[in-house]
């Protein structure tokens, strides 16, 4: 697979040359590649929040690049704004940045912006909409009227409409309560699944990363620790449990199960996996 | 034991438009609530259970029934004041709580509008910092300092109160997993050692493990009513509710489906483990 | 970036000029603007000059951040100056050109108009750098207490000024945040006429007004919560004294004003 974006040696640095000076990204260094499901995890202060905005070049780097497509983003800093087409950004808690009349209206501003009009305006707005979930009569109404899950639908589908080739999501659950986020991860699946693009999910959750991505990014103090599969990262999640960050409860039970002398693959990190493993042992009797 | 809330055949219906058709966010809540306990109260969005927390304290108005709080009317207009200084609330935004840019005068707002006096007023700040772990933060501005710890300050301001009662309105809805953390080893101690009644309102399953009742919330009335391990093993129920259970009973039931001897309420990761491990040996 | 903002900032600090009572503080900004519109001549001004250096020099707040102060209103502070050197009859010229005269007398008031918009603003700037903003709400509440008899809201007024300002930098983080939101999709705020780019602050002023609106409906309902019901049997933790320094502080700021007036009347 060919890496869409490489982070390389990426520093940020705030209040340079004041007593508040402090780096939230340091020495960063990473590739995405095309299509994948990305999930990048750490605490706050870990520099997530910093790192996503250099990803569509709302922030400028103190030191390193971001290539997309091989191509410095910052080459031609006039055009920075078409970077931000090519890599949507969702920001936290999004529904609290609409602001048009109309559903339809606020969804179009991002396509807008491209220079789309007309029909291939209007497609791309209804598209996005029905990805999202936005029903037709939906579309006319004031987003103010629309329930908090329905607004951040609408917010959703406001970038999801410019058809970036990477979407980056800032805790697109957040606050939501357990069947919202179940709906709305199994939204965002769905899209990666039907339109190939590359998809970045930045969470607090190690369940809900567990649960959704191919490859994730440990991020802590401004470094990454550790980059991998599902598998690969919970496989050493003592080191994981070391560093502050949290392991999924299931990866959890295996430990402790394995503290108990069973014999259960540290990897694993579902629950049906899980259960799997132990009616397998069930079977082969295969306890000490 | 002495009843600290109590509802009687409790209904709110927030105000339509003209012509809409009203719909009642709670349908008859029977509750009563008993001193000193901790109670967790789930449910999903649009159950009753924020709309419920609020009628705690008279923010809402019964549309029928009543609210009696330590045996006061909320519906009485004179009493009012009485009952918001018994039971205190927080609230799930922590920046829309905090009044000044000082966190003692944030601390010292509740004091002040009860007309305590000044001396008085600097030894309730003090005492209720210690009681959330912020002391050290006393001079600081608040928007400066994390949800986790914005929020031990908005407890801090309600404690100073003296309340008999503290309700937490998905208070730890914003915040990361560190700052939920804080928050609920906070009112965990504070229930333990100074025996004020918790009531936390969330949607996070496992905020409830260490609770003494939970209730849960369905369609505006009480759906569940119990222990954590009453309510937890009743897996089915909890996910035609839109709830989730922790993995460790979802793990439980499956094996329990599958044949293995397992019981439904080992609820932590070590009791989990361990049932599993014994029925696997006497296999 | 809007963080940057340090226009009236508080720098807290231990100086007899931070611990004046606010009032006292209030009180002799009153008299020093009273007295700086009174000075007349050069040893005048020369005298609140010294006057300001005192009190930066008490404060220990330093000349640079008072300076800094003055950059906004640098082209309000060019505009009379020039006005006033050019535009100012007198009796003797120094240089003509067309309708530009420097007169002596225009020379003049232009170095003292200059001097004074300065002196001004620092000593402004110097009591808002000393004193913090809920101590300077409460001060004024205690010095316009009189106003209440004449029904006028002052407690109200007090608590709105101080949530003002207690919410300008929570407001100015979410501003920052729209507008990252909004230029993630596409939005430009730097290019195109002024028609333009007051277009292009519709996607951050709405939502900022929405958000504005929420914030003092959910503040108004936790307020309640902690029993506020307006000024009425309000206590504080923070009790104004005077104390002997405040009386000292006012004492002098009297004799200020009355030596500019003497000197005034001597010509000086």
């Amino acid at each position: 697979m060919e890496p869409i974006l490489q982070i390389k040696n990426l520093t940020h640095t705030y209040g340079i040359g004041t007593p508040f000076q402090r780096s939230a990204v340091e020495d960063m260094s990473f590739d995405v590649y095309s299509g994948e499901f990305l999930g990048i995890i750490g605490h706050t202060g870990s520099g997530k929040s910093t790192l996503i905005q250099h990803l569509n070049g709302l922030l400028k780097p103190t030191s390193g690049q971001v290539l997309l497509r091989g191509k410095d983003i910052w080459a031609e800093p006039k055009k920075i704004r078409d970077v931000r087409f090519q890599v949507g950004l969702v920001f936290q808690y999004p529904e609290y940045q609409l602001f048009e009349e109309t559903v339809y209206k606020d969804i179009a501003f991002g396509p807008a912006n491209m220079g789309k009009r007309g029909d291939e305006l209007d497609c791309c707005v209804r598209e996005a909409a029905r990805l999202v979930g936005i029903r037709d009569d939906q579309l006319e109404k004031s987003p103010f009227e629309l329930s908090g899950g329905q607004k951040r639908r609408v917010a959703l589908a406001g970038v999801i409409a410019m058809e970036p080739q990477v979407l980056v999501l800032d805790e697109p659950t957040a606050g939501l309560d357990p069947a919202g986020r179940e709906n709305l991860m199994a939204n965002i699946r769905d899209y990666h699944r039907n339109k190939h693009t590359t998809v970045i999910l930045v969470s607090h959750s190690m369940d809900e990363i567990a649960q959704n991505v191919d490859r994730i990014l440990v991020l802590k103090s401004a470094h990454v620790l550790m980059s991998g599969t599902p598998a690969e990262v919970f496989a050493r999640g003592q080191e994981l449990l070391a560093a502050g960050l949290d392991v999924p409860q299931v990866t959890r039970i295996a430990m402790a199960l394995r503290e108990r002398g069973l014999a259960i693959d540290p990897a694993v990190y579902t629950v049906r996996d899980l259960e799997r493993q132990l009616l397998a042992l069930r079977k082969g009797g295969a306890v000490c | 034991m002495a009843t600290m809330i109590k509802t009687e055949n409790l209904k709110y219906a927030y105000p339509v438009e003209e012509g809409e058709k009203q719909t009642f966010a709670l349908r008859g809540v029977d509750l009563e609530i008993e001193k000193g306990s901790f109670v967790v109260v789930l449910g999903h969005n649009g159950s009753g259970k924020s709309t419920l927390a609020k009628t705690f304290n008279g923010v809402l108005l019964p549309a029928g029934g009543k609210v009696y709080v330590e045996g006061m009317d909320t519906c009485d207009e004179n009493l009012l004041l009485a009952i918001r200084q018994r039971v205190g609330m927080v609230f799930q935004n922590p920046d829309n709580q905090i009044v000044a840019n000082v966190v003692e005068e944030d601390v010292a707002f509740a004091p002040e509008n009860l007309g305590v006096p000044t001396e008085e007023i600097r030894k309730r700040v003090d005492d209720a910092l210690k009681a959330v772990g912020m002391s050290e933060f006393v001079r600081h501005a608040p928007h400066l300092l994390s949800g986790g710890q914005k929020q031990r300050i908005a407890i801090a301001g309600v404690i100073a109160m003296e309340p008999a009662c503290i309700v937490l309105d998905e208070a730890t809805a914003m915040l990361d997993p560190i700052g939920r953390q804080e928050v609920l080893s906070t009112v965990h101690r504070l229930n333990r050692e100074k025996g004020i009644t918790v009531i936390l309102i969330t949607h996070h399953m496992n905020e409830a493990e260490e609770a003494d009742r939970v209730i849960v919330m369905d369609d505006g009335m009480v759906a569940m009513d119990g222990s954590p391990r009453q309510v937890f093993t009743q897996v089915d129920a909890l996910r035609s509710m839109g709830l989730t259970v922790p993995d460790t009973v979802d793990l439980l039931d499956r094996l329990q489906k599958d044949g293995l001897d397992v019981p439904l309420d080992a609820l932590t990761v070590e009791e989990c483990a361990g049932a599993i491990a014994a029925a696997l040996r006497a296999n | 970036m809007l963080k940057d903002i340090t226009l009236g900032q508080y720098f807290p600090g231990d100086t007899v000029a931070h611990k004046l009572d606010p009032r006292t503080k209030i009180l002799l900004v009153v008299l020093y603007i009273a007295a700086l519109f009174s000075a007349r001549g050069v040893v005048g001004y020369a005298m609140m000059a010294l006057c300001l250096a005192a009190c930066v020099r008490i404060s220990r707040v330093g000349l640079k951040a008072l300076v800094r102060g003055l950059k906004p209103v640098l082209f309000i502070i060019i505009f009379t100056g020039i006005l006033n050197l050019f535009f100012t009859p007198g009796d003797r010229y120094l240089l003509e050109w067309g309708i530009l005269k420097i007169s002596d007398t225009g020379l003049r008031n232009a170095v003292f108009m200059v001097v004074r918009i300065m002196l001004l603003i620092m000593g402004t700037f110097l009591m808002t750098y000393t004193t913090s903003p809920i101590s300077l709400t409460d001060g004024l509440e205690q010095l316009l207490g009189g106003l209440k008899r004449f029904h006028v809201p002052v407690h109200e007024l007090a608590m709105m000024m101080s949530i003002a300002l207690r919410f300008i930098p929570t407001l100015i983080e979410e501003t920052d945040k729209i507008m990252s939101a909004q230029k993630a999709r596409g939005a430009d705020f730097e290019s195109g006429n002024l028609m333009q780019k007051a277009k292009a602050l519709i996607p951050i002023l709405v939502p900022l007004f929405i958000s504005a609106f929420r914030r003092a409906d959910e503040l108004a309902v936790a307020m309640e919560c902690r029993c506020y019901h307006g000024g009425e049997g309000r206590t504080k933790l923070h009790v104004l004294k005077y104390e002997r320094r405040d009386y000292i502080a006012l004492a002098l700021g009297v004799l200020v004003v009355a030596a500019v007036l003497v000197l005034r009347h001597m010509g000086l």
